[in-house]
């Protein structure tokens, strides 16, 4: 008995995002003869696949069940809940420190959680990658010498069951060009999208990239998004991390905002975005009240301080219709000040609320 | 997945490193011709000098081979590839195997090239002596190999090649590559203690009509692997925990 009939999840190829998903059984000829088939005695793939949910198995839910990770003094990961559909592209997103290195590292079982669990496909993450259905681009790392980007590619798929052709995952990243120069003689951007190549030759169910575009220029960050989205559009469940929120916005289908080793919001972009991607109107109006405030349109909060006044918009169009809005219903208004949140502002905003509840709750643990 | 392809790219890319290729081929080469060239007719210990240096060049050649193994794990674990590594379903096992074998791989080559070596100088052995010395030596070598692993995982890159250049020269120098050593006293009994010692020997027995060598070196050689791939199980596994 082999546990890759319940990895076998294999997506339809070019049928667009969230696509239906094909159930393999275990007559399947891609999975008769591999040679690293991972062996169990059979009462322990029975009691596996008994406890694994039928729905995790035909949806290849990733599934994250409070994770928790401290080095030394540092709380890395401090209580972290996801589940992901398959075929979905989530975004990680959150300034430097907010655990989504740790987090993503757990996920690929690169580092033991202290306690929760990782459950890919229903298995842990080390079965899951020795089946072949994991690929990943790591945050740091670069390439082994003494080889072309072509032989580099070629080694790595030959690793995996079902490797994709090395054709058509040269020309998806664009490194058919530099497919024969040695890996010690490329540019930062090139390494990169030999590094993404080598996460897509595997023909992962799930691809984890962890700040793909960390290293890019502008030019750079949109050709990788391009060939990004050809891989999506594959109806594959890609989850990626960035402090982007521009990247996260227009390839990510939801976004786990995080900041200091917890989850402070999960939604879709535009929500996200909302909370995090706004602009600010601070003023000094006497005599007003909150709920008229509130009350303007393109307004998501306000909140008041005596004269002082703050107005959260979603994006510019809003407050910009807001401040029209507000000069007009109260044109004393003064010290007006318009700026787009920053994204570690308003992390530490989200944040700060809940973190003392978080504390408590740790010590009390 | 096909563990031939990989082990076929590992053993490329260390032909391909230039500078091992001078360090495990050429310096041992060079140093056979320079000492024993001259010699050509000198007896040692009952043996001709070119046989004797040829067997000890082949020891450290062959050293310098298998444990620069070590070299290129520490190499790979410095730019994140083994973490890369760790993702894919190549088993550690597979791995460790791949490095091991491109390094004996090596290890022949240096071994062919002495022999030839050998006999332009005037070495002259039946095809049972050949196999039986050769086979020996790749035999001697598993601690070394065991050695390497160990060592790419407790070294960083900077300190990996001074600290294997020393420890090459160092075995080779006490377990008689370079010439004839001790051979009675407290000293010896420590030098019979060494893997390289015995490696040295274990292809001169073969040849010099001693038979095969003695249950001490067998001994010896099989409690350096036992250790030091202990040791080596457990820094690989604090290494893969602190990632």
């Amino acid at each position: 008995m082999v546990i890759e009939i319940f990895v076998a999840k294999r997506t339809v190829p070019l049928t667009g995002k969230g696509t239906q998903l094909v159930e393999m059984g275990s007559g399947d000829p891609h999975y008769s003869d591999q040679p690293f088939e991972v062996h169990l005695p059979d009462d322990v793939v029975r009691d596996r696949v008994e406890n694994v949910d039928s729905d995790e198995k035909t949806n290849g839910v990733i599934r994250l069940t409070d994770l928790r990770k401290s080095y030394g003094e540092v709380r890395a990961v401090r209580g972290v809940d996801v589940t992901i559909a398959s075929g979905q592209t989530v975004a990680f997103l959150g300034p430097n420190g907010a655990g989504k290195t740790t987090t993503i590292d757990m996920m690929l079982g690169l580092v033991r959680p202290d306690s929760g669990n990782v459950s890919l496909f229903g298995l842990p993450p080390s079965d899951a990658v020795r089946a072949g259905a994991v690929g990943g681009m790591l945050q740091t790392g670069s390439l082994i010498e003494y080889l072309s980007v072509r032989e580099l590619i070629k080694m790595v798929g030959s690793l995996y069951p079902h490797p994709l052709d090395l054709e058509e995952v040269l020309d998806l990243t664009g490194t058919g060009d530099i497919a024969d120069r040695k890996t010690t003689k490329l540019s930062g951007g090139q390494t990169q999208r030999v590094r993404f190549a080598i996460a897509l030759i595997a023909d992962p169910d799930l691809l984890v990239l962890d700040e793909p575009t960390v290293a890019l220029d502008v030019e750079g960050r949109r050709d990788f998004w391009n060939a990004m989205q050809a891989v999506t559009a594959r109806g594959k469940t890609v989850i990626f991390a960035t402090h982007y929120l521009e990247e996260a916005d227009a390839y990510a289908d939801r976004i786990i905002l995080m900041a200091r080793g917890q989850i402070v919001a999960d939604g879709p972009p535009s929500e996200i975005k909302a909370k995090v991607g706004g602009r600010t109107i601070r003023a000094s109006i006497p005599s007003v009240h909150r709920e008229t405030l509130e009350s303007i349109p393109g307004v998501v909060s306000a909140s008041q301080h005596g004269e002082e006044i703050v107005l959260v918009c979603s994006d510019t169009a809003s407050s910009d219709g807001a401040l029209r809005d507000l000069l007009h219903r109260f044109p004393e208004a003064r010290n007006i000040d318009v700026r787009g949140a920053g994204l570690e502002e308003a992390f530490l905003k989200l944040t700060s609320e809940d973190d003392v509840d978080s504390d408590a709750m740790d010590e009390s643990r | 997945m096909n563990g031939s392809t990989y082990l076929r790219y590992e053993m490329l890319r260390t032909l391909r490193n230039r500078r091992f290729l001078v360090f495990s081929l050429a310096f041992p080469l060079v140093l056979f011709f320079t000492i024993a060239g001259p010699n050509r007719h000198v007896q040692l210990g009952g043996i001709a000098f070119p046989l004797y240096y040829m067997t000890g060049m082949a020891s450290w050649g062959t050293m310098t081979a298998v444990l620069s193994s070590g070299g290129r794990i520490a190499q790979e674990r410095s730019v994140g590839w083994t973490r890369q590594m760790r993702i894919t379903p190549l088993t550690t096992r597979s791995y460790f195997t791949a490095k091991v074998l491109s390094g004996y791989m090596m290890a022949l080559f240096s071994i062919a090239a002495l022999c030839l070596a050998g006999s332009a100088v005037g070495v002259r052995l039946t095809a049972v002596q050949w196999v039986t010395m050769i086979g020996l030596l790749l035999v001697g070598l598993i601690p070394f190999a065991v050695l390497g692993i160990l060592l790419g995982h407790l070294l960083s890159v900077d300190s990996l090649g001074p600290a294997l250049g020393g420890m090459t020269s160092l075995f080779a120098l006490l377990g008689g590559s370079f010439g004839p050593i001790v051979t009675s006293g407290f000293l010896f009994s420590l030098v019979k203690c060494l893997p390289s010692y015995w490696l040295v020997q274990a292809a001169k027995s073969a040849i010099d009509g001693g038979g095969w060598p003695p249950a001490e070196a067998w001994i010896v050689l099989a409690v350096w692997t036992v250790v030091l791939a202990r040791i080596a199980s457990r820094v690989y596994q604090r290494d893969t925990a602190r990632s």
